[in-house]
């Protein structure tokens, strides 16, 4: 018999501080700038410059630090990371190792085992085929990066599975953004997820061999690479082979999964501490600060979401969780007063239906439009199947809702003019059938005669309204 | 006008604010001498006096800068082929200071590559000839420094100082030279050795010109070093003439065995003239001192194989031609780049800190500093200073400590404990001793080691010396 | 105590090529320092806390305030090879 498998899964968090200087230099961070613009001494690792470390950057540590219960270290150590590659220019990262700045922690019931200081590596690029020197391939590094604070987030083993490491990561996400301490964008590498992934069998309490999975650019594909390293474990495990520890890389496009760093010999980072910086102190006045600039947590958004607005507690974690749809959320209701707080969060559930990780902010519908169209359909001058239709025209091409009802005619028909009442009356003309069994006493098969109703006003009627004008009819 | 090489970099500060002097004609003296080096000591030597002003503190008195401190557009290859070519695009904070305060760049002087070495042997421009016998070294790495001042061919000189290359050159020489307090002068601009040793000082013809060049390199703090420290209070210039309540302390691990006995004589008869000056001169005890040596080279080839990894052939310097692949270009780069003995510091400097090693070596390393610090500091409870030689031979001849390191890096072992202390230490020159086996009397060092920031103290006493002892280098200076 | 291969591996990891002659001598040349060194390995050190820093000083931060950066043509001014506005390198991935 195969045992049943269990996944294991602990994330390693990347994550780009918004500082306006690099980690140890006075170089302005990079946003889109021409290569090789913003360096200098320091982080061009020129002979003789020399690391000093950015206050904000400590000060930003420490506030992610409290945000998730770490505890913070009152001595806190750099050490050097020794190793050679072309976008690390002094041959060694300065990073933090046995005397980390903050241990321990907790986030949504996931344990932290520490949360670490550290610089970025500079960007490499890969000029292929076309830059070749002495008949080998070319790269180039553009140090514009190199240097920009980092800190490094590592949970212990405690997810388990795919879908879970997605949420988990979106709360941590939504959690650094309310405190502002970075732009945690996946898709530009503000934040960067590794994750190790083990299996082992169900109820078993020893961990098996673990792979580490790097640098996901998406939620989405944190999950699929995940789930795609689970499936090739098991599968593994299940033909009686073995894993073996290594780094791997999962292509989304092929939904492969490589392994990464196979010729190179077992890495030996030799760490050291760092004598070119002292140790931090942290004071209590660098905590007071740092516990002064946590404005809400995403915990404590969600319980003002259900005190201010109603929501219910799954609608306000929904919300608070995702921090640009809370946002948006809190933009919405504010467009006009005594507006119902559940039912935009309803409509909101639909909206991201359509835009995925979109940010809400960022797609054709404004605000105004969301909080109109709440107010069609709770008025029903709009039904819901209607509403929904359009909603995919406003996320298509944005606009205004009642403009889109208007010039569409999907305003919600009502029996005032005996329109309806004449559609019913086809209706149970047209499928005697189903009249009959109705009269038969199946009540369900009203149902088909609802249906070609809706079909008809193409959803513009009230369910409620048709299914009363049709037992109207049919006498019953 | 020769009378202008006689004047020390003080009084030619002096005279030229007297307007006596014409601060021009002094820098082209200097510039001339440097030029026309037969010694080796220059890797590059100003065209032209600066155009701005010199600035009245320190007048306009050139300065030899050992070629590890950056200066802007000017080489600074730390004596090293891997650094072919580099003109940095910044200048140190010191040589910056300095210049600021009246002491212009006039040349960069050689060194043993990277400051690793004891004899100036260790350069890719070749050895430096000590101007007292030019078939012997002049310590290192500071060597050329050492040597341009006592030939003359500088007014005064800086240098860096890891495990005595400042100390231990100047005493080769027949010069001063002062370690400070770690972290009194700024690093920045410095291209490391060791960093947690490393500390730039002062070379120069006699005590008054160290206390006046000390007086400007430190001050308040660097925001550039992390490391660096405001100190307390100006340096004072030396005035005393006694020693008179001087406590001075001879530790008995660090004036015996392994001296040559020239030198040990110089040593006992300048304890001899601090008594009759007033001192009381004791022996006490540094019972972890015999281990500075096997700590020192644990901790500094340590640091050295992190601080030179950024020699790769990336950004700048040598690159080797034609590499296959990256790994090539990084380790043919490196090999050719590099002299005999940084190869063989990195590797065992890389070799201690590797997997497995680490407590063994540098962990153990680490807490033998701790007992030597705190021996120091039980001996400062007792004494004003320590003293002894400071190093254990007169210069030797070139070559002749070639073939076995060992034998090399026991010239370090008198100077190594106060620098892994991080306290200041000085060498003045106590008189001339022939080498073992005869041969032309060559200059002694004696060396005083105090508590963090005694520095104007300890000038104060060596002042005191140096006047009783009445020491004449004027000889190499013609 | 150190052998031809701890050479080998320690002169990788340093990215140090090394001919087959002087292998051999860094062999002996190590071996003989390393056994001056292992001195210390006779020293009684328990509870003696090691020294990083001979200076007492914690933090000596620097505000996040932006300090003029390189312009491109001084960074690269002493590059060995320069492709693309950057430095070019054997291509790790070659
Ligand atoms: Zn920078």
């Amino acid at each position: 018999m195969t045992p049943d498998f269990e996944p294991v899964i602990g994330l390693e968090i990347h994550v780009q501080l918004k500082t306006r200087t690099k980690m140890f230099c006075g170089c302005e961070l990079s946003f889109g700038a021409p290569p090789n613009t913003l360096t200098c001494p320091v982080c061009l690792g020129l002979p003789g410059a020399l690391p000093v470390a950015n206050a904000r950057a400590i000060h930003f540590a420490l506030m992610i630090g409290l945000a998730l219960g770490c505890e913070l270290a009152d001595h806190s150590v750099f050490h050097r990371k020794n190793y050679f590659y072309p976008d690390l220019p002094k041959g060694y990262q300065i990073s933090q190792y046995d005397e980390p700045l903050c241990r321990g922690g907790e986030l949504a019931g996931v344990r932290l085992h520490r949360v670490h200081l550290e610089e970025d590596a500079a960007k490499l690029i890969h000029l292929g085929a076309s830059g070749r020197i002495h008949g080998s391939e070319q790269s180039v590094v553009d140090f514009n990066r190199g240097g920009t604070p980092l800190v490094e987030i590592v949970t212990e083993p405690e997810l388990r599975s795919p879908e879970q490491a997605r949420e988990w990561l979106t709360l941590l996400r939504a959690t650094l953004r309310s405190l502002a301490v970075s732009d945690v964008n996946m898709e530009e590498g503000s934040l960067r997820a590794d994750a190790n992934v083990s299996l082992r069998a169900a109820g078993s309490s020893e961990l098996g061999t673990k792979t580490e999975l790097k640098n996901m650019n998406s939620f989405r594909f944190l999950e699929r690479g995940i789930a795609a390293e689970i499936a090739r474990q098991r599968v593994t495990l299940e033909a009686g082979g073995s894993i073996e520890q290594e780094t791997l890389h999962f292509d989304p496009v092929s939904g492969e999964i490589t392994s990464l760093r196979s010729k190179e010999e077992a890495q030996d980072y030799r760490y050291f501490p760092e004598p070119d910086l002292v140790p931090i102190a942290t004071t209590v006045a660098m905590l007071r600060a740092a516990r002064e600039a946590i404005v809400e947590l995403p915990r404590a958004r969600a319980e003002r979401f259900e005190d201010e607005y109603g929501l219910s507690v799954d609608s306000a974690h929904l919300l608070a969780f995702r921090f640009e749809l809370a946002n948006y959320f809190e933009k919405v209701v504010a467009v006009r007063e005594g507006i119902d707080g559940q039912q935009i969060a309803n409509w909101l559930t639909q909206l991201v239906a359509r835009i995925g990780d979109q940010d809400p902010a960022q797609s054709k519908v404004t605000p105004e439009a969301m909080a109109q169209l709440v107010e069609l359909i709770s008025a029903r001058a709009v039904s819901a199947p209607a509403g929904r239709e359009v909603l995919d025209v406003l996320v298509r091409e944005g606009g205004d809702p009642a403009s889109v009802v208007e010039q569409r005619g999907l305003g919600a028909l009502h029996d005032e003019d005996g329109a309806l009442e004449a559609i019913v009356g086809q209706a149970i003309a047209a499928d005697p059938a189903a009249v009959q069994r109705v009269r038969g006493g199946n009540d369900k098969a009203i149902g088909a005669l609802v249906g070609a109703v809706m079909r008809e006003t193409r959803g513009r009627a009230d369910g409620a309204d048709v299914t009363r004008l049709i037992r109207e009819q049919l006498g019953i | 006008m020769s009378g202008l090489i006689d004047l020390s970099a003080s009084q030619a500060a002096a005279a030229i604010k007297r307007g006596e002097v014409d601060p021009g004609a002094l820098f082209d003296l200097y510039r001339q001498r440097a030029a026309t080096d037969s010694l080796n000591a220059y890797t590059w030597v100003a065209e032209q006096a600066p155009k701005a002003p010199p600035q009245p503190s320190l007048g306009g008195v050139p300065l030899a800068v050992k070629d590890l401190f950056c200066t802007e557009g000017v080489p600074s290859q730390s004596g090293s082929r891997i650094l072919e070519g580099y003109r940095p695009p910044y200048t140190a904070t010191v040589v910056e200071r300095l210049a600021q305060a009246g002491a212009p760049l006039l040349g960069k002087t050689n060194q043993d590559e990277f400051a690793m070495g004891s004899s100036n042997e260790n350069s890719a421009f070749g050895p430096v000839l000590n101007p007292w016998d030019r078939a012997r070294v002049p310590g290192g790495s500071s060597g050329g420094s050492a040597a341009a001042v006592a030939a003359g061919l500088a007014p005064w000189a800086i240098g860096t100082d890891t495990g005595g290359s400042i100390r231990q050159p100047a005493a080769l020489c027949g010069i001063v030279g002062l370690k400070p307090t770690y972290g009194a002068v700024s690093r920045y601009g410095m291209i490391a050795f060791a960093s947690s040793l490393d500390q730039a000082g002062p070379l120069t013809r006699d005590v008054s010109d160290a206390a006046l060049l000390l007086s400007h390199m430190v001050g308040e703090r660097d925001p550039l070093d992390a490391t660096s420290l405001d100190f307390p209070e100006p340096i004072a210039m030396p005035s005393r003439r006694t020693l008179a309540g001087i406590r001075l302390g001879v530790p008995s691990e660090l004036t015996g065995e392994g001296i040559e006995p020239g030198v040990l004589g110089a040593f006992q008869a300048t304890l001899e003239l601090a008594r009759q000056l007033g001192a009381t001169v004791e022996s006490c005890a540094l019972p972890h001192a015999p281990h500075a040596l096997a700590a020192y080279y644990v901790l500094a080839p340590a640091e050295c194989s992190s601080n030179l990894a950024r020699f790769d052939g990336v950004r700048y310097g040598y690159r080797a031609a034609d590499p296959d692949d990256l790994l090539s270009m990084y380790e043919r780069t490196r090999h050719d780049g590099f002299g005999v003995e940084v190869r063989r510091r990195v590797m065992l400097g890389t070799y201690v800190l590797s997997s497995g090693y680490y407590e063994a070596y540098y962990g153990r390393a680490q807490r033998v500093r701790t007992k030597i610090a705190a021996d120091f500091a039980a001996a400062f409870e007792r004494f004003d200073f320590v003293v002894m030689p400071t190093s254990p031979c007169v210069a030797f001849e070139l070559g002749s400590k070639l073939a076995d390191p060992y034998a090399m890096y026991l010239n370090d072992f008198l100077s190594v404990p106060a620098s892994l202390a991080g306290i200041p230490a000085l060498s003045i020159p106590n008189g001339l001793a022939s080498p073992p086996g005869g041969g032309t009397p060559l200059p002694v060092g004696f060396q005083l080691a105090g508590p963090a920031f005694s520095e104007s103290q300890m000038l104060d006493v060596a002042f005191a010396l140096e006047q009783a002892l009445g020491f004449d280098g004027r000889a190499v200076r013609s | 105590m150190i052998d031809r291969d701890t050479v080998l591996h320690v002169a990788r990891l340093a990215r140090l090529e090394l001919t087959d002659g002087e292998v051999e001598r860094m062999v002996g040349e190590l071996g003989g320092v390393l056994e001056h060194i292992e001195t210390i390995a006779q020293l009684d050190l328990d509870g003696v806390p090691p020294t990083t820093h001979v200076v007492e000083v914690a933090n000596a931060l620097r505000e996040d305030e932006p300090r003029a950066s390189l312009s491109r043509q001084q960074a690269l001014a002493g590059a060995p090879a320069v492709a693309d506005e950057g430095f070019a390198v054997p291509s790790p991935q070659a």
